[in-house]
């Protein structure tokens, strides 16, 4: 049996996949007509029940978040999807919305049904003008068909769908930054209590969630939780996508049950590139510690992650073999947690300043030994003190590096600078090897 | 330069697709982009009239994203993905030659104005690294020589196509004005996926 399950990108292969027609011509968006038919907290119930956990970092459960909208309160509720993915390595929801688009405005349908909003928004990174394109026109296209505007389906639900389109901030990825951004301000995350559940866009109930999330939802209604259970572990239930990116023979795209291993993904898709070994990799994103050769057998699910000192984040998969740098890599990660910091708070606004000159300095060889104990100590000084997890992020590829790559962080001092050769892990030498 | 009525009724229209005004600042500023190219002062003055905002209101949204742009961009502009996985699989030998080949560096454009040059963030398509963007289209798997073929393109007048967006290359302004949220009738063209994407299908399709 496959161990593979191609199930959001089970069509990404047909010409007119990202097409009314072609989502409709496998059963698109009957899962919203059953979902319509249901009773709001049966829909929540069901999707609490399957299992199903956020696929945009943090992996809260979804149902759970849905059902901490107050019912009966008389307020307007709002459905956010979180479309920025911006977070180095992450690739997911762009091919996903590029190649299915309807599939997040089914789920957004059932989402905003569940948890009774009539206006909805999907704020997508403004660095993608295909992508864009693609989801607009499904909108466009979904309210051509009566499945989007009053009336959805003719079962007396009425909802609205904007697409708001960002213009470059990482930091918009927050749920709370993105919802300053939408309302029409800087960036900036909101301090939390309160939660977006209780006052989130406009200062009313929100629900934010990330659209691989969403698009996960109509298969689970369609197909019900015993079949979506059958995938994934114990407590990380069903499929996911990862993104297998950098020095593999066949990057790209994998979907499969939570809980397969990198062992497993490189040996189904061709392995590291030929003639290199592994050195080091992201579980799910630069925010999320580094992994080495020693963690290829960890079962890529929430907890296993987890108790193996990182976190699963976005299943952004990025491999970098023997010819790569580690003190480059993470200096270019701080410099991009420095550039995107958005400065309300003064650990993170200072602080990876300070860690980017600190870096650059082990990386040219200047300094002792005793710095890196130092660039340690100001990293957790500014983790966990921060306003937000950004801020985190940015001390998870210094922590990690030095946990298990000193000795390269040394050998830049003893060395006087970098020893490695740059162009030796770009893809034009492989090529001109070949 | 005063906007025309069309362009006012355009205002308009980006504005009620909200519940509430002020939240349509950032399609409107991507629109003024699209008239100007960059974002203008007219374009503040614009907004915050239409916004019933102080034009230091905009303008502190504005200096915020690094998409708005506070000067004149080229017709054609490149975004060479330097964040570390970009960098590593060849993004910095792109950027280096590249800079070298134009004579210009990080957000300078070509006298010609045809050209302009951005290191970028992750932009998403990592499993096509290295990644270029030009107007912000997708442009997979550079070289060194592609990338230069691509600009010179450009110059000319004649770059190629995205590897995975509509079958020609749109001005900066004309996708500036996608970004506002207007249609350009293109969504259809292009894969629907590139290889990288059918990673998994086609392997689970081979019973692996
Ligand atoms: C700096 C930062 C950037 C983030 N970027 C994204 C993003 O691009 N997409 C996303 O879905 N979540 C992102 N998140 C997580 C969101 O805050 C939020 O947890 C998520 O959208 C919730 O959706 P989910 O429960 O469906 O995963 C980011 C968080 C932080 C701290
Ligand atoms: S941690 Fe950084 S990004 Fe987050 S609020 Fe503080 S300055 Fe802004």
């Amino acid at each position: 049996m496959s161990k593979l399950a191609p199930v959001l990108s089970a069509h990404w292969d047909e010409a007119d996949s990202f097409t009314l027609a072609g989502y409709k011509r496998h059963g698109g968006y009957n899962a919203a007509m059953k979902a319509l038919a249901m009773a709001p907290d049966e829909v929540i119930a069901l999707v609490k029940d399957s299992g199903l956990r956020g696929r945009g970092g943090a992996g809260f459960p979804t149902g759970t978040k849905w059902s901490f909208i107050p019912q009966g309160d008389n307020k307007e509720h709002y459905l956010v999807v979180n479309a920025d993915e911006s977070e180095p390595g992450t690739c997911k929801d762009m091919p996903l919305l590029m190649a299915n688009p309807h599939s997040l405005i089914e789920g957004m349908i059932i989402a905003s049904y569940a948890i009774r909003a009539s206006y909805a928004f999907i704020y997508i990174r403004g660095e993608v003008v295909h992508v864009v394109r693609r989801v607009q026109q499904a909108i466009a296209d979904a309210y051509q068909a009566g499945l989007l505007g009053t009336n959805i389906g003719g079962k007396g639900f009425d909802l609205e769908l904007v697409l708001h389109i960002g213009a470059g901030a990482y930091i918009c990825g927050e749920e709370t930054a993105l919802l300053d951004s939408l309302e029409g301000f800087r960036g900036q995350p909101r301090l939390r209590p309160p939660f977006p559940a209780i006052a989130g866009l406009y200062a009313r109930p929100t629900v934010v969630n990330n659209v691989e999330s969403i698009a996960s939802v109509p298969a689970i209604i369609e197909y019900g939780n015993e079949w979506f259970q059958s995938m994934g572990t114990e407590k990380s239930k069903g499929f996911t996508l990862y993104s297998l990116s950098g020095h593999v023979t066949n990057p790209g795209q994998i979907e499969a049950p939570l809980g397969i291993t990198l062992r497993e993904l490189l040996e189904l898709s061709g392995g590291i590139r030929a003639g290199h070994t592994l050195k080091f990799w992201t579980p799910g994103g630069s925010s999320t510690p580094l992994f080495t050769a020693e963690h290829l057998d960890v079962p890529l699910d929430y907890e296993g992650v987890s108790a193996a000192g990182s976190m699963l984040g976005t299943k952004a998969l990025q491999i970098f073999d023997e010819t790569t740098c580690v003190v480059r890599a993470v200096l270019r990660w701080t410099e991009f947690y420095k550039h995107e910091s958005c400065g309300k708070c003064t650990p993170c606004r200072e602080g990876t300043w300070w860690l980017v000159q600190m870096m650059r300095d082990l990386e040219a060889g200047k300094g002792t030994p005793a710095d890196l104990d130092k660039l340690i100590d100001i990293t957790n000084n500014i983790a966990g003190r921060s306003f937000c997890a950004l801020a985190d992020g940015a001390a998870s590829p210094i922590i990690s590096s030095i946990k298990y790559f000193r000795a390269e962080y040394e050998a830049h001092l003893t060395h006087g600078g970098c020893p490695f050769d740059p162009i030796a892990s770009t893809l034009f030498a492989t090529a001109g090897r070949a | 330069m005063a906007y025309s009525s069309e362009q006012l009724a355009i205002f308009d229209s980006i504005i009620a697709r909200y519940p509430r005004k002020r939240s349509a600042i950032m399609p409107l500023l991507h629109f003024v982009q699209s008239i100007s190219g960059y974002v203008t002062s007219e374009g503040i003055e614009a907004i915050a009239a239409k916004l019933e905002l102080s034009t230091a209101e905009v303008t502190a949204v504005s200096t915020f994203y690094t998409q708005y742009k506070p000067g004149p961009v080229g017709e054609y502009h490149v975004g060479i993905c330097t964040n570390t996985l970009c960098a590593v699989m060849g993004g910095d030998a792109i950027y280096e030659a590249i800079t070298e080949h134009l004579g210009i560096s990080n957000d300078e454009t070509t006298s010609d104005g045809k050209v302009s040059l951005e290191r970028i963030e992750c932009n998403a398509a990592c499993d096509y690294a290295p990644v270029v963007m030009v107007n912000w289209e997708f442009y997979d798997n550079q070289t060194i020589q592609s990338v230069k073929d691509l600009v010179d393109g450009a110059r000319a007048g004649n770059p190629p196509a995205p590897t995975r967006g509509p079958n020609s290359l749109r001005t900066w302004k004309e996708n500036s004005a996608v970004l506002a949220g207007l249609t350009d009738g293109l969504a259809s063209e292009g894969p629907s996926a590139g290889a990288a994407s059918l990673l998994g299908l086609n392997l689970s399709k081979e019973g692996k």
